[in-house]
């Protein structure tokens, strides 16, 4: 990711005067798909840039964690308890923010904090586009009682609210990992992902070209993953984006609450509940965790709304 | 550059020319709404034979595409519905085939062309997966050779520079260069038969001709049946071999096409030759049909024609006509040539 940006940002340097020359100069240049258009368009937007940097960093810290620290996030060597050690000289030992009530390093936590976060981010995502996708096309392509019996369990499941239906899903887990609030996020959240690509496929499947494709002997399947996949797309994938953050900070929220993760799980979310206690002795210990928390989910909302505008032509 | 098709059209059995390819017997087709049961084809007979030329012609409204996507299969059901009918491709009944066996005629052996050929192309596959698309799905070619074949096609249908564009989007064509490839898709499997739903409606009149000139040119080729469906009078004397009129519905008069010209043997068919512009009329107030085509919900009893038909009688408002075989003056049949109204000698001979 990040070598993409930097490889291709002089790239777009040199293509910008190219856009702006003689029509014959833009006949010449390679055709652009919707996708290869919106990447174009996404590059010039600070916005994007801000959040995608944001955001490489975030999976860096996912992926590769000893990169950032050398220190062992679970350490805990209780002579560095924040209330035995002035704060400010660890800043010159690695341990840039302190420790916590344990004696572990704040700022290592910090790093492998993020793993859960995008892990649990990504995958609640992923899972719920899938999910919600295959169920949104369904009910939108075939309609009639497909569409009735869809729609309606989708809006039983929509009024289960998220946090008291996790609570009780969770709870059933005597161990609960990164996949058991992955699971618990993806059975509530797939409703939003079935909404909006029912409502999506409806619209691009009264379209010319689907009739078109049916009349020129295309099959379903190839009509919908073919044909009308592609054009229904993109409000899914901006609704997703946004909604990445989100599922984040529900996760931290369930480890606030300590239904989510556990030790010796890292998670910002049971960071911020034990240093939440220690607010006015430590109030470092809260800070950096929550912090991240909310750069984390600020990045995902911001990326969003940049995908949006380069997706939506209405809004251009 | 050709080879590869010519040696498909060789495996292929091809119709001989002549043979009757499609034939629609009684079609009736009407769509429940909220309003009630439109009835929006009640009643049509026509037939095609192959390399033969049919042009369908009416107002918006007359079921003339209607009549046509049932052809396809393409209707939308509900809320449309076949209440009776037959459709005859070669002989078998296409209304009492699976769906698995319809779409296998689809592109294979009849293919359609759209009126606008932007909103029939999707937007987001460049132009040469679409038309490549019909050789993977059909003929199960690699993605190399339906390439080289779309480029193929692209070239028949005279498209400049076709290796350079096949990868361009449908966008970045002009609507004259849209059509054609809307045409090469059509033509892509070498169907028996193409029904072409308004081809050059959207298209200015220049370019309607060169596309028009360009289906008629590919269609001698490959011996299709060809049906041509439009409300354009024009855009129908130059290529097609007879008429179907239809009004409300039904077919009013059907004639081989310079029969019909010279000598229209039914008053809507008189009307809509009447209203066409000439240069000798220059100064003058352009003919108009009276009245507005008839609400589909309620078909006026009779001739659904009466309520705008100067030469209207009891007769007409009470009793629907029969299509009738038109004789000359002296009684001797014209071949191909019928017309539904009563009076049908009268607008003739009269």
């Amino acid at each position: 990711m990040p070598d993409m940006i930097e490889k291709t940002a002089p790239a777009g340097e040199n293509a910008i005067p190219a856009q702006r020359g003689t029509a014959a100069e833009a006949k010449a240049e390679k055709p652009r798909s919707l996708g290869l258009d919106a990447w174009h368009d996404l590059r010039k937007r600070p916005v994007f840039v801000i959040s995608a940097v944001l955001i490489v960093l975030l999976v860096l810290f996912a992926i590769a964690p000893s990169l950032f620290t050398s220190v062992d996030p679970r350490a805990g060597d209780l002579r560095n308890h924040y209330l035995t050690k002035p704060n400010y000289l660890h800043f010159f030992q690695g341990d840039w923010f302190g420790y916590d009530g344990q004696g572990r390093s704040i700022y290592a936590r910090m790093i492998y904090g993020a793993r859960a976060s995008v892990v649990v981010g990504i995958c609640v995502t992923a899972g719920v586009t899938v999910l919600g996708g295959l169920l949104g096309m369904i009910a939108g392509y075939y309609g009639g009682w497909v569409d009735t019996i869809v729609s309606r369990f989708t809006d039983m499941v929509f009024g289960i609210p998220l946090l008291l239906g996790a609570l009780v899903i969770l709870n059933a887990f005597q161990v609960r990992t990164v996949w058991s609030v992955v699971f618990a996020l993806v059975v509530l959240g797939w409703t939003q992902m079935t909404r909006v690509m029912r409502g999506s496929v409806i619209t691009v499947k009264q379209s010319d070209y689907v009739t078109a494709a049916k009349a020129l002997g295309a099959g379903t399947g190839r009509i919908m993953f073919k044909h009308i996949l592609p054009n229904a797309i993109a409000p899914v994938i901006v609704v997703a984006t946004i909604a990445l953050g989100g599922y984040i900070a529900t996760e931290a929220t369930l480890s606030f609450l300590g239904i989510g993760l556990q030790d010796p799980t890292i998670s910002w979310g049971i960071d911020i509940n034990s240093a939440q206690k220690v607010i006015r002795q430590a109030p470092f210990a809260l800070f950096f965790p929550a912090g991240m928390l909310s750069v984390t989910v600020l990045a995902f909302i911001m990326l969003g709304d940049a995908v949006r505008d380069a997706l939506d032509p209405k809004l251009r | 550059m050709t080879t590869a098709l010519e040696k498909t059209t060789a495996a292929k059995d091809r119709p001989v020319p002549g043979t009757p390819l499609l034939e629609v017997r009684d079609l009736h087709v009407e769509f429940k709404t909220r309003d009630g049961v439109a009835k929006a084809v009640n009643g049509v007979n026509y037939s095609v034979a192959a390399g033969e030329t049919l042009a369908v012609l009416g107002e918006s409204g007359s079921g003339k595409s209607v009549t046509a996507q049932t052809i396809m299969g393409i209707l939308d059901m509900p809320p449309g519905r076949i209440t009776s009918g037959e459709i005859l491709f070669r002989g078998q009944d296409m209304l009492k085939m699976s769906g698995e066996e319809r779409r296998k005629i689809r592109g294979r052996k009849i293919a359609m062309i759209f009126q606008d050929a932007l909103s029939s192309l999707n937007p987001v596959l460049s132009v040469g997966y679409q038309l490549g698309e019909m050789f993977r799905v059909h003929q199960g070619l690699s993605k190399k050779e339906a390439k080289a074949k779309a480029i193929e096609l692209m070239d028949r249908v005279r498209i400049p520079a076709a290796a350079q564009r096949v990868n361009d989007y449908p966008h970045q064509f002009s609507g004259g260069m849209r059509q054609r490839i809307m045409i090469a898709m059509a033509l892509a499997l070498e169907p028996d038969l193409i029904i072409a739903d308004e081809p050059t409606t959207a298209l200015d009149v220049t370019v309607q001709a060169q596309v028009m000139d360009l289906l008629a040119e590919l269609q001698a080729e490959y011996h299709m049946g060809l049906i041509l469906i439009t409300h354009d009078l024009g855009v129908v004397a130059d290529v097609a071999d007879k008429i179907a009129v239809m009004y409300a519905g039904r077919i009013v008069e059907t004639a081989p096409v310079h029969d019909l010209y010279a000598n229209p043997a039914h008053p809507y068919t008189e009307g809509l030759l009447r209203s066409i512009p000439r240069l000798d009329q220059k100064g003058e107030e352009l003919y108009a049909i009276k009245g507005l085509p008839p609400n589909l919900y309620k078909v006026p009893a009779g001739c659904a024609f009466n309520p705008r038909c100067d030469a209207a009688t009891d007769l007409c408002r009470t009793e629907s006509p029969a299509l009738h075989q038109v004789t000359d003056r002296d009684g001797a049949e014209l071949a191909g040539r019928k017309s539904a109204c009563h009076f049908w000698k009268e607008t003739l001979h009269g």
